[in-house]
């Protein structure tokens, strides 16, 4: 493990424990010296790589060709607007690209509310530091502890022509909002009919997914049980640039949108953002690295994953691969992952959350379906996913996809 | 824009000031900028030697020395308020009259509409030319009493038994027919069941069916009207008017809705018809304690119990409450208006199996809202017999004629249910739609589309 993903891992961990709703961890005895000396190395134990692991090594993300380690490359990507180009850029993790997009969206439209569990003093991954001190309490504001009260607080704030960006502080604590997003939010235009009135200005914001320790509640990765619902958007962004483009793209949609952000990138992934305000497409996939022989299809931070293992495939197999980040999961862009299939005849979906009815099965099953994509397989569609069980804290390196499944799936369908 | 940016640069600071923790943030902020981050105000403390509790949960909490378990027993059950006795009477000395007598005659001509709306429409569905109906039998003062004190810019979110609300807000028959009927011109374009009703230009949102999902909606409603009024202070201020049932007060979003409503100081008139009964279930198996107006005070919120029989007690109530839900820069008030439902839950239901028909009977003939202002109406001299049958009467034709209308209207195009799901329709749904239009192409005989506008044809792209 690097030294930097060693300080990101520890400086999640307060932030991860306390404050999460009916979290038990609060009444935890303090640990005597020794203990907390055992918790050290066990937590240094269940995070880092074998000795003489060549696949499964921590992602460098300070190298990483997912990011943009430079202003002249951040500003080179086709997606953003000319103007947008011509502008500066500034070097941002995660967390605070987030920040950066809310507090455009503040300043450039006040109907933009920003409220949920701790934002007011910044969120306990600090993405909303400093907006209440400067667009003030009345846009930027504490809720009681009720995730349903706090989407449907969103939705009839959204019913009302306002923007609200409701932040639920765990994706694990989404569900008591689950009525209120699939019953309400989804719903809402559709039912209202020619009255015209919608929860198109709802965006909710989550943080989702591993980050080595967070067990049964601090892990999930819910993208699949919004996905399953017309009426909502379901984003996921890979990097700074993504979520800032991303997340103002969200907030200015006219449907509301779920806004996953994988909070192990929170602070690990760093990179170019441009200063100017900017969105990036909603349904639309990327193409993040062309190749001839597969096609990766996969979103947030298991990209990382997907890159190392084509790395070392590419290397070693001398095929090539192709790796497209689905970005909204849901409506998903078809077009680019089945042209890239009828080119490649071989596909692979890799996501964190559970195999069964995830995001792999519909992919999987819209590829088979498509007959001008069908008739081009050369292998059954693979998936690398979490197993079908919770996400259990000491065995989250043998749960989450990793670069080994990853690189023996390449092969696997290669070899077919 | 660069003031913003100084900002975000200034997060590693703070992060490392919280927390101790190293963070990634490439500037690091100078010692002079990072003092005033860490000054916090003063919270609530204890002091040596207090009289009462300090701590930030409980500030205004005498210690005793007698150990005491409260009892909800020892507390008598909050007042009902009532303006007009059973036999029309005015009770409450100080109430002044505030309309004339066509206003008021007109309140009960609504309150009529909607029961003899209710029996054709009760009847229809019994004959199959309906799939679905919800009475309001009994409760009809509560919902056209409340709404006749709302301002017309107030914006309303409703359950689905308050057609009077609807009623004196300015829906016409028509309108309900059009939406019960499932027709062309149902602004739900045939997506919903009967019943569930919107107008956008009465300021009422469409019904959804699940139960309290409307409350915490509400709130949020409130905030973003007391936002809006703030930031452009020379249109009239609105409320939310929020309405539910017994039953949906046991669900959470009804006490997420109460709380938000008053930490964030939302100017919402909840309005509760303590109907009795959850479809089967009575209040007595719904709750414990002294029924919803207790958790209104519980949450903080100014709360009263009216007779919901008596439309006088309910307006008065509703404009104290509007006047309430506006001051300070807006807080929630809570209405608890006790009522009987004298109907079945809906035509899916017969009540008949878990409570006595003389039960119902009873109330029906010794309490129910419309005969109560009737007499009122009639003690004043402004109401006979005569004006009763005719005005019945003539009623009933209405709701007929509109009745007769609305069913030969041709369904909305089949398109529409592929409609509205997104702002615009996507490749996907667009797909879908094609799918069903070549398979119909190809069985037509296994689907009748005569009733829906241009048949099959709507599906074309």
């Amino acid at each position: 493990m690097t030294l930097r993903t060693q300080l990101v891992k520890r400086a999640l961990a307060p932030a991860m424990a306390p404050r999460s709703s009916a979290s038990p961890l609060l009444s935890l005895p303090i640990a005597s010296q020794r203990q907390r000396q055992r918790q050290r190395v066990q937590q240094r134990l269940y995070s880092t790589h074998p000795p003489n692991a060549k696949l499964n090594l921590p992602t460098d993300y300070s190298t990483t060709p997912l990011l943009y380690h430079t202003s002249q490359s951040a500003l080179s990507n086709p997606e953003l607007d000319p103007s947008v180009r011509a502008g500066k850029t500034q070097r941002m993790n995660l967390m605070q690209a987030v920040n950066d997009a809310l507090s455009t969206s503040l300043s450039e439209d006040e109907s933009v509310l920003i409220f949920g569990e701790d934002v007011a003093f910044g969120g306990v991954f600090r993405c909303t530091m400093k907006l209440a001190e400067t667009f003030g309490g009345d846009r930027v504001f504490n809720t009681p502890l009720t995730e349903q009260g706090i989407v449907g607080f969103a939705i009839g704030v959204a019913a009302e022509g306002m923007r609200p960006v409701a932040e639920i502080q765990f994706a694990d604590y989404v569900y008591p909002a689950f009525d209120q997003l699939v019953n309400e939010a989804a719903k809402l235009r559709y039912r209202d009919g020619t009255c015209g009135r919608s929860a198109g200005g709802l965006t909710v914001r989550m943080p989702c997914g591993g980050v080595g320790h967070g067990g049964l509640y601090h892990s999930q990765s819910p993208e699949a049980l919004f996905t399953h619902i017309p009426g909502l958007k379901v984003i996921m962004p890979r990097s700074p640039l993504q979520a800032k483009g991303l997340l103002l793209a969200a907030i200015r949609s006219n449907d509301p949108c779920i806004f996953m952000e994988p909070k192990i990138l929170y602070r690990a992934a760093v990179e170019q953002v441009p200063t100017a305000a900017y969105t990036l497409p909603l349904g639309k996939a990327e193409v993040l690295k062309e190749g001839a022989d597969v096609t990766i299809v996969s979103y947030g931070q298991p990209l990382y994953k997907c890159m190392a293992a084509i790395k070392q495939a590419e290397a070693e197999i001398g095929a090539t691969v192709e790796l497209i980040d689905l970005r909204t999961i849901y409506p998903w862009d078809k077009e680019t992952v089945f042209n890239s299939v009828r080119k490649t005849g071989r596909c692979i979906v890799v996501h964190e959350s559970m195999v069964n009815a995830g995001v792999g099965a519909e992919v999987a099953a819209a590829i088979q379906e498509d007959e001008k994509t069908f008739i081009r397989l050369e292998a059954p569609v693979a998936r690398v996913a979490g197993w079908s069980i919770p996400t259990p804290l000491v065995f989250e390196q043998f749960n989450m996809p990793d670069v080994a499944r990853i690189y023996d799936n390449i092969k696997k369908v290669l070899e077919y | 824009m660069k003031n913003r940016l100084a900002s975000v640069t200034r997060l590693g600071g703070l992060r490392k000031l919280n927390h101790g923790h190293l963070a990634l943030a490439p500037t690091s902020v100078p010692i002079s900028q990072r003092r005033h981050l860490q000054t916090f105000e003063q919270g609530p403390s204890q002091r040596p030697d207090s009289q009462y509790v300090s701590f930030p949960g409980a500030v205004k909490s005498a210690f005793c020395h007698t150990m005491k378990f409260e009892s909800p027993s020892n507390y008598p059950a909050l007042p009902t308020y009532r303006v007009v006795d059973q036999h029309g009477v005015v009770v409450d000395p100080d109430f002044k009259l505030d309309l004339s007598d066509e206003e008021v005659i007109q309140l009960y001509r609504n309150m009529l509409t909607v029961s003899i709306m209710d029996i054709i429409m009760f009847e229809a569905q019994r004959q199959g030319r309906l799939s679905f109906y919800m009475v309001s039998a009994g409760e009809e003062a509560v919902a056209v009493g409340s709404a006749s004190c709302l301002s017309k810019d107030d914006v309303i979110f409703s359950q689905y038994r308050e057609q009077g609300v609807f009623v004196q807000r300015g829906f016409k028959l028509s309108d309900f027919m059009n939406q019960l009927f499932a027709n062309k011109y149902d602004p739900g374009k045939g997506r919903n069941m009967p019943v569930h009703y919107g107008s956008r230009e009465l300021h009422i949102h469409t019904i959804s069916s699940p139960l309290g999902t409307q409350l915490p909606q509400a709130s949020g409603a409130a905030y973003a009207l007391k936002m809006q009024d703030m930031q452009d202070p020379s249109r009239p201020r609105r409320v939310v008017a929020c309405y539910f049932g017994d039953g949906a007060a046991s669900e959470g979003d009804f006490h997420a809705a109460l709380n938000l409503a008053a930490t964030k100081s939302c100017p919402v008139v909840f309005i509760c018809r303590n109907n009795g009964y959850a479809i089967s279930t009575s209040t007595l198996e719904q709750y414990k304690g002294d029924g919803i107006a207790s958790r209104g005070v519980g949450y903080g919120i100014e709360t009263i119990r009216v007779d919901g029989n008596d439309i006088w007690a309910v307006r008065e109530a509703t404009k104290k409450a509007r006047e309430l839900a506006l001051k300070d820069g807006g807080q929630p008030v809570l209405i608890e208006a006790m009522t009987y439902r004298v109907s079945h839950h809906s035509t899916s239901d017969d009540s008949f199996a878990y409570r006595a028909k003389v039960e119902v009977e009873d109330w029906k003939r010794r309490d129910n809202p419309i005969i109560r202002l009737r007499k009122w109406m009639e003690n004043k001299g402004i109401w006979d017999e005569n004006k009763d049958k005719e005005a019945r009467e003539s009623t009933r034709r209405e709701v007929l004629k509109e009745f007769s209308k609305a069913e030969k209207e041709k369904k909305p195009p089949i398109r529409t249910m592929f409609e509205d799901v997104y702002e615009e329709m996507t490749p996907d749904i667009k797909a879908q739609m094609a799918q069903l239009r070549e398979h119909m192409a190809r069985y037509p005989e296994e689907y009748d589309v005569g009733d829906y506008l241009d048949g099959a044809d709507s599906l074309k792209e």
